[in-house]
């Protein structure tokens, strides 16, 4: 079982230039801070997200503001809104198309649950077809609720098996079964461990 | 134009093809008989000036005979006059003359009413489905078709193995058990589509209650 890994950096000990870690926890950290989201905008979430990629609440803070539309370029698919049958397929190709590792948030009652449209038409939520990682209540979620989401797919990244993950290909990674350590810890202070 | 006007040169003009006319807030409907609905409609862009066609529309009027209605909005632009023309389609014979070759607007119109209710247009360029896709056995504007849907076979797509499931409906659109502490019960998905639950949302012990 793997602990919670001390990754301590203190240049009085290791010099200016050191940082012990393990290549897990380095390769981790590089992506969950540059999470690209595919912005999958179906319906009036969308407009929602556009406001979380604006200046006023700015997920450039967590290194995610680099939206792509291809979905070659992207690792996080936000569903942001109604999918509808016949826009299912679409998504369901889009999501196929992203390169693995890959993550995907179900943004907004409608893409978690089919929220109000009880219908005919109305996909019951995306995880139907999708395998979800984080889902976003509200409806529309506002915008530090996709931030919230956002960081706890950061934290579900954080503590995958990325080289585990690579060896087998599949689309989701192998967690390590207790939250680990922070990753990058500077000075002295170090908390054993982070909630997740 | 005045619609009513036009109207009664109508009536001249096709006799027993106008059925009765009503007037409501200013709104003129004019029955018309279906055979007639193409020729009426280019007599009306050709020689009353409507020459906007705003809607096309279908009507479902289950229990009633015909059964279903075919409802058009016109509008002149030169006289900012609106007329209603309806026609009856009964059951058996689901088929109107199309009027793309009137108002080329006509095309998508007709073919939503076709989508959601089955009705054809005789002499469409193009009588394909509009909004749901391509093969999909049913017409759900209908009113015997439930709002949930029913189960139907999806072409292309993984979404549970290519089939369309009926959304759960439980007691009507949406209704989550709000008020009990269990997550499980709370969340509206849980509770219509395992049946346990069901009970468990009826009768809920103590402990679940809040
Ligand atoms: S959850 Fe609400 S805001 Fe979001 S897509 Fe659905 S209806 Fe629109």
């Amino acid at each position: 079982m793997n602990r919670a890994v001390e990754i301590g950096w203190d240049p009085k000990v290791e010099g200016r230039d050191v940082i012990v870690t393990r290549l897990d926890a380095a390769i981790d950290w590089v992506r969950r801070n540059s999470c690209w989201p595919m912005p999958m905008g179906l319906a009036c979430c969308g407009i929602e997200l556009m406001a979380v990629g604006a200046s006023r609440f700015d997920i450039a803070r967590f290194g995610a503001e680099v939206m792509r539309f291809s979905p070659r370029q992207a690792d996080l698919m936000i569903v942001a809104g109604t999918c509808v049958y016949k826009m299912a397929g679409v998504v369901k190709r889009v999501w196929d198309q992203m390169p693995n590792p890959k993550w995907c948030m179900a943004m907004g009652a409608c893409a978690s649950t089919g929220g109000m449209y009880r219908s005919y038409a109305v996909v019951q939520g995306v995880d139907r077809f999708l395998p979800v990682d984080v889902y976003v209540s509200g409806c529309p979620p506002r915008p530090e609720a996709v931030l919230e989401g956002l960081m706890a797919i950061q934290r579900k990244i954080e503590r995958e098996r990325a080289l585990a993950g690579m060896k087998t290909g599949d689309a989701k990674a192998p967690l390590y079964e207790l939250p680990r350590g922070p990753i990058i810890v500077r000075g002295e202070y170090a908390p054993k461990f982070r909630d997740s | 134009m005045k619609p009513v006007k036009a109207v009664e040169k109508l009536r001249a003009q096709f006799g027993e093809a106008i059925g009765p006319m009503t007037e409501f807030r200013g709104e003129t409907t004019v029955r018309v008989a279906r055979e007639q609905i193409l020729e009426v409609c280019r007599y009306l862009r050709d020689e009353c000036g409507f020459n906007m066609l705003t809607d096309v529309a279908g009507v479902d009027n289950y229990g009633e005979d015909p059964r279903y209605e075919v409802v058009y909005h016109l509008y002149s632009m030169a006289d900012k006059q609106m007329l209603r023309l309806k026609v009856g389609v009964p059951e058996d014979d689901l088929v109107v003359d199309s009027v793309v070759s009137v108002w080329r607007t006509a095309d998508w119109h007709e073919r939503e009413a076709y989508d959601m209710f089955g009705i054809r247009f005789r002499g469409h360029p193009n009588l394909k489905r509009i909004l749901m896709w391509e093969g999909y056995p049913y017409h759900p504007l209908r009113k015997d078709f439930p709002l949930a849907g029913l189960p139907a076979e999806l072409p292309e797509t993984a979404v549970e193995a290519g089939r369309v499931e009926a959304a759960p409906m439980l007691g009507g659109p949406f209704v989550p058990a709000i008020g009990t502490r269990s997550s499980v019960l709370r969340e509206p998905r849980q509770v219509d589509t395992v049946v346990e639950n069901i009970e468990r949302v009826k009768n809920p012990t103590k402990k679940e209650l809040v």
